[in-house]
């Protein structure tokens, strides 16, 4: 279990900053859902604990800076799931759940007896015994889905990244692979951070939520705190309703209406390092 | 779970077929040994075995002198060429991708030709023959400049921009390669044979030459096979997994680049290895790169002693070039894997 700090973490691309100064901390075994329009910053924030794009301020796990750490020593405390992962169609479960070994894996070196059965038991743990010899091109997006989280859970890294971890899944693999990072979470003691785009999932299942807009925070709390309509309306120009179930669940529907003025094109995401 | 013994199933079977090209390569020839005498004469040479092979000294020096350093010549090019290209395909995730990539086929004739339009005449009492010396040495420099050029505009990091640089850098060479044979079309044929590729004529100091770039080349990039499994999942994945991706691309390409340009130096341009041997390996073994790099030192090996056999029949008005063999045997041997694998899928 480990917790992750930032003290003023900011992301420039070229001139144009795509995360203001950001502070915050992740307690150990938290889920953080990072929430925002497009091009708001939340894959930057990523990114950037990732070590993917530079960044200024001080990320630190545990009070160790990620910035004073190799690249092997950073994978071995983070592991990260990419928005679309480059998934090899001729690669099979087994081999590409090992990958998830790299960072212990010495230069010239080869996995061991201990990365297999690590690899072995992340396999198992996700469902995906039948599946250990089989091909990556034929799966289906769910069984992907679950691949990709076995190598990240073969890691070992005890904060996970998920950037938009459902957003090419239908609505029954986005619960499946919610619920699955949520035992993960549990039984593992995981402290996740996560760009979510659909808000009523990412109300449920996250401890907390915060919302970016143009690289700033507007608001951090709890899903109730979060996902009020005024807000919503105001960051993402649309006209939705706001439900709060009898077990605290917030649904967040889109309605028919004029939504608020127009928003701005949104910057992309600048590409990684 | 594990695939080893599949793995030690393949590389001895490859190990094999190496062996039985070796003793096909070495037993066929318009002069020399019969067939059938050629084993037994190669046995009698090894220490502290004797017997009466029925090899006379002159079909001896045949076998050895001529036969078997072209052998061991096609052996080394063919598979420093297969495991290079495989290599390349790796780092660049591009299966289109040879080792003449960035620079080292433009690059290595432009050497030769700047050498050649030196004249026979002028170098022939030079004590090293400066074609390949000049072919290695431009090689290397080309693939250097892409890779200043590419670097320079972030290509050590993307790839992308140092395939980019590669074209460009690879239009420029044959530019000047074109402009100086335009200025000296005396040496248009000899440029053009060696642009064909060749073993014949090959001498032990060839091999000599050129084994110690093929064997440390190899090691160190069957070395690399675990990094080269890990960029199939991209850079920015396999950064996270904590690999240094710059300088795991920067070390693979220049060992499959030194190796690459000894080679070419010496044979010339032998096309068609490089690129298909390793899509061979991938459609009938697989494509993890533990298996594919050993694999495609060993079957690239193979197929160019195999595929100089008939050029050396093939000699009238001269030998057939081993270029010209390669795509003849390989490119409907590729398409007929292609068309199967696709009707087994």
């Amino acid at each position: 279990m480990s917790a992750i700090e930032f003290a003023d973490v900011r992301v420039r691309y070229g001139k144009r900053t795509v995360l203001e100064p950001f502070s915050d901390r992740v307690g150990s075994g938290e889920w953080l859902g990072v929430i925002g329009p497009n091009g708001a910053g939340k894959s930057s924030l990523l990114r950037a604990i990732a070590g993917l794009v530079e960044s200024g301020g001080t990320i630190s796990i545990d009070g160790r800076n990620l910035a004073t750490m190799s690249h092997r020593e950073r994978a071995t405390l983070v592991a990260y799931v990419p928005q679309e992962p480059l998934i090899p169609d001729d690669m099979t479960v087994f081999d590409y759940v090992l990958l998830g070994r790299t960072p212990y894996v010495s230069y010239f070196g080869v996995e061991t007896g201990d990365d297999r059965r690590i690899a072995a038991e992340a396999i198992e743990r996700l469902g995906l015994e039948t599946f250990v010899a089989r091909f990556l091109g034929a799966l289906s997006g769910g069984e992907r889905q679950r691949v990709v989280l076995a190598r990240a859970i073969a890691q070992q890294a005890p904060v996970l990244l998920l950037d938009e971890p459902t957003s090419a899944l239908d609505i029954g693999h986005q619960q499946q692979a919610l619920e699955l990072v949520t035992e993960l979470r549990r039984h593992g003691g995981l402290t996740v951070i996560s760009a979510m785009h659909d808000l009523t999932l990412a109300g449920s299942y996250t401890d907390r939520l915060t919302m970016l807009n143009d690289g700033a925070v507007v608001a951090s709390g709890a899903a109730a705190e979060v996902l009020t309509a005024e807000r919503l309306g105001e960051i993402y120009h649309v006209c939705v309703s706001v439900d709060i179930d009898d077990d605290g669940t917030v649904i967040v529907v889109p309605r028919r209406g004029s939504p608020p003025d127009p928003p701005s094109a949104p910057a992309p995401d600048p590409p990684s390092r | 779970m594990t695939d080893r013994p599949r793995d030690a199933g393949w590389f001895v079977g490859a190990g094999l077929l190496l062996a039985m090209a070796v003793l096909v390569g070495a037993s066929i020839g318009p002069a020399g040994p019969s067939w059938w005498r050629v084993p037994l004469a190669l046995i009698d040479h090894l220490p502290l075995i004797s017997l009466d092979s029925g090899v006379s000294e002159q079909d001896w020096n045949v076998l050895w002198k001529i036969r078997m350093p072209r052998v061991v010549l096609g052996g080394l090019v063919g598979g420093m060429l297969s495991i290079a290209g495989a290599s390349y395909q790796g780092v660049f995730r591009n299966p289109l991708v040879d080792p003449y990539l960035l620079g080292v086929a433009a690059g290595a004739g432009l050497g030769a030709t700047i050498a050649l339009t030196m004249g026979r005449g002028v170098t022939v009492g030079w004590a090293v023959d400066p074609v390949p010396v000049a072919a290695f040495v431009m090689a290397l420099a080309t693939v250097g400049v892409t890779y200043v050029v590419g670097s320079s505009a972030g290509g050590s990091r993307s790839g992308t921009t140092l395939v980019l640089a590669g074209i460009a850098v690879v239009s420029f060479a044959t530019a000047m390669q074109t402009f100086i044979l335009q200025r000296h079309n005396e040496v248009i044929r000899e440029v053009f044979q060696w642009v064909l590729g060749r073993l014949s004529g090959a001498t032990w100091s060839d091999v000599l030459m050129i084994a110690p770039y093929v064997v440390i080349s190899s090691v160190v990039l069957i070395l690399h096979r675990r990094q080269l499994d890990v960029f199939r999942i991209g850079d920015v994945e396999a950064a996270t997994l904590g690999m240094s991706v710059a300088r795991s691309r920067l070390v693979i390409v220049v060992t499959a680049t030194l190796g690459t340009a000894a080679v070419v130096s010496v044979s010339g341009l032998i096309g068609f290895v490089g690129l298909v041997i390793p899509h061979v390996i991938r459609l009938v073994a697989g494509a993890s790169y533990r298996r594919l790099l050993p694999l495609s030192l060993m079957f690239g090996a193979t197929f160019l002693i195999l595929a100089d056999v008939p050029g050396r029949m093939l000699t009238d008005p001269a030998e057939t070039p081993i270029g010209v063999v390669t795509a003849f045997i390989g490119a409907p041997f590729f398409i007929y894997l292609l068309r199967t694998k696709k009707v087994a899928s």
